[in-house]
């Protein structure tokens, strides 16, 4: 085995931020380059400090360095100053733990995270000196695979990669090892061999056993081409989150990344039910941690790391059963050790005073500022994304939050969504205004930051069918708010930009054929699109018109019910009628509840694999909001009787 | 009355090998950790977002390494009263004695703690005290004839204007004064090994400064650092020698000693 090191070394001290390609992290895989080992090279494509935490990368690392027959090291995408002095002095990609090139491992593994990363995945493939296409590698080449939320629409790297993983990859490392150890042994033969393999592994699709018929822009099948080779590929679901307490040995990196504290997932899966939320539906059911074991992660993590802050992940922490007993328990476990205070942080809070009270008790002296996600500025846009937020509850929460003290409140809102009107944007300016007056109201120097996203419809959502909105539509909406807000004292308001909206948009619901116009992107030196000073949407309009291709008809389009979806021959589980059922309730304006705590309404997600939600409690949350357990029959009437009651509030200021 | 004060004590360290490439804000948060990971408490300063009280010599730059690090930092208390009995100022003895191999164990390969000792109450601070640090330097691209020739010029120069730039503007100033000594020590691998003793303050100069006064055809190799000086009442010693190094004397391979 070879390494790079000698000769990467002395090209360090010239670059930004070297600590990037060092390794050397507490928790680093020790196991050493071994032939006869099924090696396997876990690749975040973006930056180091992004890359890094990546929960579901140091999961899958872990587990295979468990393995007796495989390793696994770590490669994330040099940034453009290295890459040119890697171009210039012929250096591939290597791995940060032993900096052994990326083409003498078996597997390069991507995680896929994000849409706007797939260039740089084509770039790293490079880097390695691997064809980007598929169909000219040769079997001495690694397997290149993907896993993550974005492979539920793998068709535009359908010429890239050799296979996907759908869903949980806790099982089928171990088996995609196992078929990759009998390949190799057997000399490795023809590609299409292991191709063959890897395709009867459940969760595992291999694009290019399958076709896809066109008539003209029309997509009408994507089929296999084979018999020996499933017509459609179901995800795979761990059942219950208790047998897999990993990351055990979480990366602890020498130089500051974008998470940097322990993260310990508290459960997986939501079945809140928000309609533009893929995370929530492709993650079905809910597996809650059972909470000592969540206690012990953290206690051990913390003791490991030296870490002073844990985060509990999740989609929804707040939601987890008896959460309130778990951060007492970890912070009475922390003030045990006597090391200085501990903060256990939660990626985003419920809206609603629970939230609040839970982050009082959270963050003892840190006022920093907190965040909700209300997702829609009115009611009736909230009832068509089943985000089912009272008016009342926003403010109630932001009532309790700054009676604890806190000052800044952060606020996350989607424009762009279906049938939203101009009222209901500007509903957005409205609610941050409130937030400001009741602030105000309690003399405090409120300030309210709402942050503004544009919607991306995804594959495997009730919103699927929807047409996105054009990046001119979406910045009439900003301006609108821009000026609505101009003058609102305490309101800041932040945007994405539309123009890397509707980039995502492309690939989001693309088909293979948007495979041609990632290539001649990233061939044109579109790397790094998740960075501004990197993105250029004249890169995609472009090769979208070299190809021949219609944004509109990929991205401002609506589907209709009996079309054909580049990801029909894959499954999450959900029934595409359900999916379809539930498109047709948002367009009427009604609401779904949460089926943890309400009669089952038959998804397909539990149903279709023989697995239920694993929960600790059967009862709605303390305080529960959002549509479980209480009367929504107000929603739209609530703010003004609360506003009316608190006096110098219900006048924007 | 004011709070008495904590017990701070005086660590130095060597980092060597990849992490040299972390940088000086990193190596912060890696000694915080390091102290978490070994249950030391530390004394917390007060206010918004409470931190332990570590402060460091002269920030190493990035890329080199080095035996002569140093940071002191105030323990919790707690396990350092103010006032402590035989038995607690015994046990707090034996807890710093320990201390270089207990947190050279949770710090990354490379970095070692080397040695640890009480602090008297009244010491300057290590930015405050420190007048001068020596570096081993690898010229690149120059012969040894040619680097000892490029050296002697510098010595003998009365005057080096130097022109930096600081916050967007340039500005020129004679850092002859800052050229303490230098010495050839004769050929690595790659180059040249320059052994360099620079004042940093009342001038300072860096090595990679030095490097571009010996000509802008010379790169830079390896840099590391192996002392930094403290002088008092004109006498000059290490902040804290380490426990078992013995002062490097003379090196292998030809050296040519040019005292300024
Ligand atoms: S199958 Fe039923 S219980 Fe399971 S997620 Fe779907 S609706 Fe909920």
């Amino acid at each position: 085995m070879t390494t790079v090191w000698p000769s990467l070394e002395p090209i360090l001290p010239s670059v930004q931020k070297p600590a990037r390609y060092i390794g050397c992290e507490d928790g680093a895989a020790a196991k050493p380059p071994d032939p006869s080992l099924v090696s396997w090279l876990m690749i975040y494509p973006d930056t180091y400090e992004i890359g890094l935490p990546n929960q579901g990368l140091q999961i899958l690392y872990e587990i295979a360095n468990e393995l007796d027959d495989a390793r696994a090291d770590r490669a994330y995408a040099p940034w453009v100053d290295l890459e040119a002095e890697m171009r210039s002095t012929g250096l591939p990609l290597f791995s940060v733990e032993h900096h052994t090139p990326a083409d003498e491992f078996d597997l390069l593994a991507f995680n896929l995270s994000a849409e706007l990363t797939y260039t740089n995945l084509l770039n790293c493939v490079d880097l390695a000196r691997v064809p980007v296409r598929t169909a000219d590698r040769r079997p001495e080449h690694p397997l290149v695979i993907a896993g993550g939320h974005c492979t539920y629409n793998p068709e535009p790297l359908a010429d890239f990669l050799d296979a996907v993983v759908l869903g949980d990859g806790e099982e089928v490392i171990a088996e995609i090892t196992r078929v990759v150890g009998e390949w190799k042994a057997t000399g490795r033969g023809d590609r299409t061999e292991v191709h063959l393999a890897l395709s009867r592994l459940e969760g595992v699709y291999v694009p290019s056993l399958y076709e896809s018929i066109y008539d003209g822009p029309a997509l009408v099948a994507t089929r296999p081409i084979r018999d020996d080779v499933p017509e459609i590929v179901e995800k795979r679901t761990v059942a219950d989150l208790g047998d897999w307490p990993y990351p055990k040995n979480q990366l602890v990196p020498l130089t500051e990344v974008v998470h940097d504290r322990l993260s310990v997932e508290v459960f997986r899966g939501c079945t809140r039910g928000c309609r533009f939320c893929q995370a929530g539906m492709i993650t079905r059911p809910v597996r809650e941690r059972p909470a000592d074991q969540v206690r012990t992660m953290v206690a051990k993590g913390l003791e490991r790391s030296g870490y002073d802050e844990v985060s509990l992940t999740s989609l929804s922490t707040a939601d987890f059963s008896g959460i309130d007993g778990v951060v007492k328990g970890i912070t009475d476990d922390a003030a045990d050790t006597g090391c200085g205070p501990v903060t256990v942080a939660l990626p985003s809070l419920r809206v609603d005073a629970f939230g609040v009270k839970l982050a009082t008790q959270l963050n003892q002296a840190r006022r920093a500022g907190l965040t909700f996600a209300p997702e829609a500025g009115t009611w009736r846009m909230r009832q068509i994304i089943n985000k089912l937020i009272r008016e009342e509850d926003l403010y109630e929460a932001v009532d309790a939050a700054y009676e604890a003290g806190w000052q800044r409140v952060k606020l996350y809102f989607l424009t762009g969504l279906p049938s939203e009107t101009d009222p209901d944007t500007l509903g957005i300016a409205e609610l941050a205004k409130n937030c400001v007056a009741l602030g105000k109201s309690k003399g405090r120097k409120a300030s309210v930051t709402v942050s503004v996203g544009g919607f991306v419809p995804k594959p495997f959502t009730p919103f699927q069918w929807f047409g996105q909105n054009t990046s001119e539509e979406l910045q009439r909406k900003i301006n609108l708010l821009r000026d609505d807000t101009r003058r609102a004292n305490g309101v800041n308001l932040k945007w994405h930009d539309p123009k890397a909206t509707l980039a995502e948009g492309i690939n989001s619901r693309g088909d293979r054929r948007i495979g041609r116009v990632i290539e001649r992107v990233w061939r044109a030196g579109g790397t790094f699109q998740e960075w501004s000073e990197h993105f250029d949407i004249d890169r995609w309009t472009e090769a979208m018109a070299a190809e021949g291709l219609d944004i509109d008809w990929y991205v401002h389009r609506h589907r209709h019910e009996d079309e054909a979806l580049p990801w029909d021959h894959l499954s999450a589980g959900l029934h595409k009628d359900f999916l379809w059922q539930d498109w047709m309730d948002a367009l009427d304006e009604v609401g779904l509840p949460d089926c943890r705590w309400t009669p089952c309404y038959d998804c397909g997600a539990c149903t279709g694999y023989g697995i239920e939600h694993r929960v600790a409690s059967a009862l709605p949350p303390a305080g529960g909001s959002q549509g479980t357990a209480q009367d929504l029959g107000t929603g739209g009437s609530v703010p003004v009787q609360l506003l009316g009651s608190k006096p110098g509030a219900g006048t924007t200021p | 009355m004011s709070a008495p004060r904590p017990t701070v004590v005086r660590f130095r360290y060597a980092e060597l090998g990849k992490v040299r490439f972390i940088s000086h804000r990193d190596l912060a948060r890696l000694m915080e950790r390091a102290f978490r990971q070994v249950k030391v408490p530390l004394a917390y300063s007060e206010g918004y977002r409470p931190r332990p009280r570590l402060s460091f010599g002269l920030a190493l730059p990035t890329a080199a390494s080095s035996d002569a690090e140093f940071f002191d930092v105030a323990l919790d208390p707690a396990i350092a009263p103010h006032e402590p009995t035989e038995a607690e100022a015994a046990a707090l003895a034996t807890l710093i004695d320990d201390l270089p191999a207990r947190l050279s164990a949770a710090l990354p390969d490379g970095l070692s703690v080397t040695a640890a000792a009480p602090l008297e109450p009244g010491s300057v601070s290590l930015q405050q005290a420190i007048t001068s640090c020596t570096w081993r330097i690898e010229l690149l691209d120059v012969a040894v004839d040619d680097a000892v020739d490029r050296v002697r010029r510098i010595v003998a120069a009365p005057e080096l204007p130097f022109e930096r730039e600081r916050k967007g503007k340039l500005s020129t100033s004679d850092v002859r004064p800052a050229v303490l000594d230098l010495e050839p020590l004769g050929p690595t691998g790659r180059g040249v090994e320059l052994e360099a003793h620079l004042a940093t303050k009342p001038t300072s100069l860096r090595p990679a400064e030095l490097v571009r006064l010996l000509g802008d055809d010379v790169g830079i190799g390896r840099v590391h650092r192996t002392h930094q000086w403290m002088t008092i009442d004109d006498l000059r010693s290490e902040p804290l020698a380490a426990a078992s190094v013995s002062p490097p004397e003379a090196s292998n391979g030809p050296t040519l000693r040019l005292a300024s």
